[in-house]
């Protein structure tokens, strides 16, 4: 049924039809509206048999959802920001414990200076803890992901804790039209939850054991292992979706007019709406102008990504985002993914902290990779002059 | 002293009275020889946190739960200083808790008020830690399922050597409290009822019900006295070694 919603609204409908066990939260803007959601459906009855627990901290919420899952349980979590960060140390053991938790982190940046505003420093920062991570850009894709993400995760080649980013604000409290799922077709897609190893007192196991330096390096391979496989297992639940609802989200990236183009901007999350529109504006320009969007960040789509740029002359990655003291993080990826390439590659770091990203701005970066007027190098777009001051 | 202007606080909101409460007590300090430098102020996340945006004085912003070891920080650096955080229910009581109990227990130097106002203000009015069973919030629409902490009694029995509970309506009897917990020699802890006109209006309720007590002369009549939300005043004092003296004196 298709409807204007709130972008909290379509995740927390769509964690309520995944017909999740437990959920466990602690509220943060610009989160904490799906997660009053998911309480407003348990209150209502709405919840099926999912048990809905706020928790005393992100800490403890990470926590509960940990012990959920490892005692046979689909669990599912929310955080942002300064919530993620404080959830980072338990889902690093929940990762390497391989359990498939799904959680939604509601994009923004990360203090200090503190600032509730969006960006996407937050689930950068927990790039390599062994999770899947997507980078949606409307909240239909939101909410489609949900049960996805479940399926993936829990499949028994994958068994990896499975992260959507959601831009705070720009989508999660934006009205947008979706088509809202129903619970038949959810369940002719999301089968009921068998977990592929839990707590069981009739077959007793110990998770998260020491292991000493033996054995340690092969549970860490493991999960690089499982990631790769993880990348196969979601374009074949990409595929399913398609047969089963008729939208087709492609697969890790989407590459459009990219064949011939001189510039491709390379693009993650929300931003890459506005892309787009820039992008066909100027095709009809005539400029020749691609666009590559990545939705898979982990695992990185490194072939999809190299195969999408090999005309290109010239990429401009935007980041929202920084690895301080190195290449911002999508353009460290980028340029692995096409090493040997001839492209030059234009990092282009905008938006900040919630810092506008407007459409004039996307167009002057292109025109200027276009026209020769930077260099292929790491640069800040709308930025104001400012001048250190250290007392 | 003089406030700094544009207060985002809600008209009406208990923190005003907090706010003017610890304004005469930093006179009162300065007027007895404290240079107002001394005294550094820590603030937690939430609406309580905006607290040091209005006063003059060294401040910073801490993460969300973490203002005491900030203080303590402060005062292992500089024990010339007068170190006072500004905490709520949920930056003290919920994300962070351990820091009281450890604080209390060391036994620093520093101050802590917690603005107690039952709700998350700043997040928009869901449950935290001292929300009383069975009230609707935006997080527990079927009623709060848990009993709720009382932070005053916790600070007690995890060895706090002063605490005090006071209510954002009575100034005069708060800038006395806030004083007499600034002075103190080692970890004091001041609980304030603070009514949230948004989310939680406890106005009425307390300008009816509140109760004043005089300090219990043992241990075990403060905790008795703490018990009941409604006492204000100073609860208990105790003299103790504090974390600062025990570490010199092992040097
Ligand atoms: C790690 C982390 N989690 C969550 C938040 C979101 N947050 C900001 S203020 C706040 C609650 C503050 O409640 P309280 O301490 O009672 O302060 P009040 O607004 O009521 O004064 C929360 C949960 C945060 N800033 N950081
Ligand atoms: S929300 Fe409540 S605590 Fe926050 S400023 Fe308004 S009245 Fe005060
Ligand atoms: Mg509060």
């Amino acid at each position: 049924m298709r409807k204007v919603v709130r972008g909290f609204y379509a995740i927390a409908e769509a964690v309520r039809l995944s017909r999740p066990n437990v959920i466990a939260a602690y509220p943060i803007t610009p989160q904490t509206e799906i997660v009053e959601n998911l309480a407003e459906m348990y209150a209502n009855g709405e919840l099926g048999d999912a048990e809905y627990v706020t928790a005393e901290s992100e800490f403890g919420a990470a926590s509960m959802v940990l012990g959920a899952s490892a005692a046979g349980a689909r669990a599912f979590t929310a955080t942002s920001s300064q919530g993620l960060l404080l959830m980072t140390e338990v889902l690093y053991n929940a990762a390497g414990m391989r359990l498939p938790i799904v959680l939604v982190v509601a994009n923004r940046s990360v203090s200090a200076p503190l600032s509730i505003w969006n960006d996407i420093q937050d689930s950068i920062s927990v790039r390599d803890a062994g999770i899947i991570q997507l980078y949606v850009e409307s909240n239909q894709e939101a909410h489609d992901m949900l049960p996805l993400a479940f399926k993936v995760a829990e499949n028994r080649d994958v068994l990896l804790p499975f992260m959507i980013c959601v831009d705070g604000f720009k989508l999660t409290h934006a009205y947008e039209p979706v088509d809202l799922l129903d619970q038949e077709t959810v369940d002719k897609f999301l089968p009921p939850y068998e977990p592929a190893v839990k707590l069981d007192v009739n077959s007793p196991v110990a998770m998260g054991c020491y292991a000493p330096p033996p054995y340690y390096m092969e549970f860490r391979v493991a999960m690089e292992c499982a990631m790769e496989r993880a990348s196969r297992v979601m374009l074949e639940e990409f595929e399913r979706w398609y047969e089963l609802t008729g939208r087709n989200w492609g697969g890790h990236v989407v590459a459009e007019n990219c064949e011939d183009a001189e510039v491709v901007v390379v693009a993650m999350g929300s931003v890459v709406a506005l892309v787009r529109e820039v992008v066909n504006r100027m095709r009809e320009g005539g400029k020749k102008v691609g666009l590559l969007k990545i939705r898979t960040y982990r695992p990185f789509p490194s072939e999809d990504v190299r195969k999408a740029l090999e005309n290109a002359g010239k990429v401009i990655v935007i980041e929202r985002a920084l690895s301080i003291g190195a290449e911002p993080p999508v353009t460290a990826d980028v340029k692995s993914a096409i090493f040997g390439l001839d492209a030059e590659v234009y990092p282009v770091v905008m938006g900040l902290g919630g810092r506008d990203i407007p459409r004039e701005l996307v167009e002057k970066v292109i025109d200027d990779v276009m026209e020769g007027k930077v260099k292929p190098e790491k640069r800040f777009e709308g930025l104001n002059e400012f001048e250190e001051v250290i007392p | 002293m003089e406030l700094l202007k544009k207060i985002e606080w809600c008209p009406g909101c208990g923190n005003f009275g907090i706010l003017k409460a610890f304004s005469t007590t930093v006179d009162r300090l300065e007027n007895e020889g404290i240079e107002k430098g001394r005294i550094m102020v820590v603030a937690g996340i939430g609406c309580h946190g905006k607290l040091p945006d209005y006063i003059e004085l060294p401040s910073f912003h801490t993460i969300h739960g973490r203002v005491l070891p900030a203080l303590t920080g402060m005062k292992l650096a500089n024990p010339d200083l007068y170190p006072v955080g500004f905490s709520g229910d949920g930056d003290a009581m919920n994300e962070g808790l351990e820091h009281l109990l450890h604080a209390a227990k060391r036994n620093t130097d520093v101050t802590l008020f917690l603005h107690n106002n039952g709700v998350f203000g700043l997040t928009t009015g869901q449950f935290t830690a001292t929300t009383p069973r069975g009230v609707k919030t935006r997080t527990t629409p079927y009623g709060n399922p848990e009993e709720p902490l009382n932070p005053s009694l916790i600070a007690l029995v995890s060895g706090a050597t002063f605490v005090a509970r006071g209510y954002a309506g009575d100034m005069k009897q708060l800038s006395e409290i806030m004083y007499q917990a600034i002075m103190h020699r080692g970890f004091a802890f001041v609980e304030i009822l603070q009514p949230c006109v948004s989310f939680n209006n406890t106005w009425d309720y307390y300008r009816k019900n509140v109760r004043k007590i005089k300090p219990a002369e043992d241990f075990d009549t403060a905790i008795s006295l703490s018990r009941d939300l409604l006492n204000t005043g100073i609860i208990y004092r105790a003299e103790r070694e504090t974390f600062e003296e025990a570490m010199l004196r092992t040097k």
